[in-house]
């Protein structure tokens, strides 16, 4: 168990160690690079069909008993969230070997990429909420570097923008751990869970409960703190977009899920009721602003503010079942996401802009791509059988179930919405008319060679496979989805695990 | 530029700065002190050689390239929390031993320590990495 849990972040934190004393060779890190990724991934694994087996497992770190020192713990969604989280950095790593340029892979991307995957599992495993606060400044500062590295001029406007309103996210919650840790005494979750249910005074949790939304709320994009996102996700190389489209509002996302089941319960009608009209709203502007623009990646972005929403949708219904649909989103989303992220590279890299009146004719030009972006688009906008539909149709369902009739037909409508702007990427660069090759300004595409090539459509293929196989194969998903709810709903097990784990 | 007063103070300084570090290195296993704040002060020493001989003379005084002080650094302290995890114990965990010196006397030495050194490798490695970049960038 102890291993089990730890390797998760000692793995990518080994390979960075590596990929810096192999500074010099490009090979090396990018060997190291690979196979970092690779054993990550397989742990990940592991670690889910230990904790599917066995139930939360959990590690005191330096033999500190629970509530004293820190916790490392994996409950289902914490181990469901680490596979994901490996998956997207190995088929994002194997993407970047074909993509990203010499200059940034001189300057420490494999390193770098390496410590934002550790603060990612970090931020999943830990069992303390000041250790959480610490893995997201890991994965912050490295995305930073990620952000910035190359010094192009809309990079570093991006990620100027970036860097401000995450330390602000930052502040937020440094502030709400200290008056949470001046109240309850302790910062690990579990005990707080404990006292959670006997809060003396459920106004000022409540009140708490809200900077924790606020500083969560900015890391996830929500309405209206999420405008951040789209100023900075298409400035860096699409291998980084990639990665930070699948995890990093995720990673916010998750934290939402985890305090406010475990934390902050006391009143879900003002809590949770507020977090519902959040989503909605979050929704309908995030689809609002890709139907406005016309470059790939801005939409691309647009569209995970969007999706954030049905995310956050389900913690604020409130039910198992529509918590099991958020995990289900969760799971389709980063897939699909990171999917049409790396599409968009390779429409970039054949056609030379990110503009959709210029990538005309694709389908053409490219088939292979064609299917891929066809799989994806069509599962973020839900269209059956593939993964978005399911995921949509759990949320849908239990809104009607609890008669939440609003936000059922918000869902629907802004389901509508995103496809119809998925069907503007598809008219406009798949279908469309090829752009006349004597255009100004016009950069020259550079066809890729076979091995390049092979970098860049195999990790494509494996995520497109896994949308479908979830569409076709929703069973066990779901049942995984449901079983991680049961656990967050109920969390008796993980504060029985945490607390009484001993060495 | 160079500044007789700045060269010379710098060569008396020196040595006694990085006894201070180590000095806070070692004092901060039970007092104020540690591997960060003494991390600080020889990083702080080799700022001072930069100011007086300039970048390229300090990079040939530290030979190696801060950046593997930094990987090393990160390394050892890494390798001090897996002694927890090879000895059956969670990550992280203490573990002492004794290296015998004669006499009946004998050196206490543990992982804190070590994970201590990693830290101050690390403070070393990247303050350096970044204020030798911005000297060069000069």
């Amino acid at each position: 168990m102890n291993t089990l849990l730890v390797l998760p972040i000692l793995i990518p934190l080994a390979t960075a160690v590596a990929c810096l004393l192999a500074w010099r060779s490009r090979t090396i890190q990018r060997i190291i690079g690979v196979s970092g990724a690779v054993g990550l991934l397989t742990t990940a694994l592991i670690l889910l069909t230990t904790v599917w087996r066995e139930g939360v497992i959990a590690s005191q770190l330096g033999n500190w008993p629970a509530p004293f020192g820190i916790t490392l713990a994996a409950d289902l969604l914490s181990a469901i969230m680490t596979v994901l989280g490996s998956l997207m950095g190995f088929s994002v790593i194997i993407y970047s070997l074909g993509s990203i340029d010499r200059r940034r892979e001189a300057y420490g991307y494999y390193p770098f990429f390496h410590l934002l995957l550790m603060g990612v599992n970090g931020v999943f495993l830990t069992g303390d909420l000041f250790n959480l606060y610490v893995w997201f400044e890991v994965m912050l500062m490295s995305s930073f570097v990620l952000l910035a590295l190359g010094g192009e001029k809309p990079q570093l406007e991006g990620a100027i923008k970036y860097v401000t309103l995450n330390l602000i996210s930052s502040a937020f919650f440094l502030t709400a751990l200290g008056i949470l840790y001046g109240m309850a005494g302790t910062l690990n979750m579990a005990d707080l869970a404990v006292l959670a249910k006997e809060a003396k005074y459920p106004g000022v949790a409540t009140t708490l409960s809200m900077l924790f939304l606020v500083a969560f709320g900015i890391k996830s994009a929500l309405f209206p703190l999420f405008f951040w996102l789209p100023a900075s996700y298409h400035t860096p190389p699409v291998p980084v977009s990639a990665i930070f489209a699948g995890l990093l509002t995720k990673v916010g996302v998750y934290t939402l899920l985890r305090v406010f089941t475990l934390l902050f319960i006391q009143n879900p009608g003002y809590t949770h009721t507020l977090i519902l009209a959040l989503a909605g709203l979050t929704m309908v502007t995030g689809v609002l602003g890709a139907m406005s623009h016309n470059e790939f990646r801005r939409i691309l972005s647009f569209h995970i503010i969007s999706q954030v929403g049905y995310m956050v949708m389900g913690l604020g219904l409130f039910t198992p079942l529509a918590v099991a649909g958020s995990i289900f989103y969760i799971i389709h989303h980063i897939i699909v996401k990171t999917n049409l992220f790396l599409v968009s590279g390779v429409a970039h890299r054949l056609q030379g802009s990110f503009e959709l009146d210029k990538l005309g004719g694709l389908s053409h030009k490219a088939p292979a791509l064609t299917v891929v972006f066809v799989i994806s688009a069509f599962s973020l906008a839900g269209i059956p059988p593939l993964s978005g539909f399911w995921a949509k149709y759990v949320l849908v369902l239990n809104s009607l179930q609890i008669e939440s009739y609003l936000i059922a037909a918000t869902a629907l409508l802004v389901s509508l919405l995103t496809l119809f702007s998925m069907a503007k990427i598809w008219a406009g660069a798949f279908w469309g008319e090829a752009p006349s090759d004597n255009e100004p300004g016009r950069i020259e595409p550079s066809p890729p060679d076979l091995l390049t090539k092979v970098a860049l459509y195999a990790p494509m293929f494996l995520l497109a496979g896994l949308t479908l196989t979830i569409g076709l194969m929703t069973e066990p998903f779901m049942a995984l989805a449901v079983r991680a709810a049961d656990q967050l709903m109920n969390p008796a097990p993980y504060i029985q695990a945490v607390l009484e784990s001993r060495p | 530029m160079k500044s007789v007063i700045l060269t010379t103070a710098t060569r008396y300084l020196m040595p006694m700065l990085l006894l201070l570090s180590a000095f806070l290195l070692f004092r901060g296993h039970n007092l104020p002190g540690g591997g960060f704040i003494g991390g600080l002060v020889a990083a702080g020493t080799f700022i001072l050689h930069n100011f007086a001989f300039g970048v390229e003379e300090t990079r040939r005084l530290l030979r190696i390239n801060p950046l593997v002080i930094t990987a090393v650094g990160l390394l050892t302290a890494m390798g001090s929390g897996v002694v927890g995890l090879l000895a059956g114990n969670p990550f992280m965990t203490g573990h002492w031993i004794t290296i015998p010196l004669g006499k009946g006397q004998g050196l206490h030495i543990g992982t804190p320590v070590t994970f201590d050194i990693g830290v101050y490798l690390v403070v070393i490695g990247a303050t350096l990495t970044i204020i030798l970049s911005l000297a060069e960038g000069e």
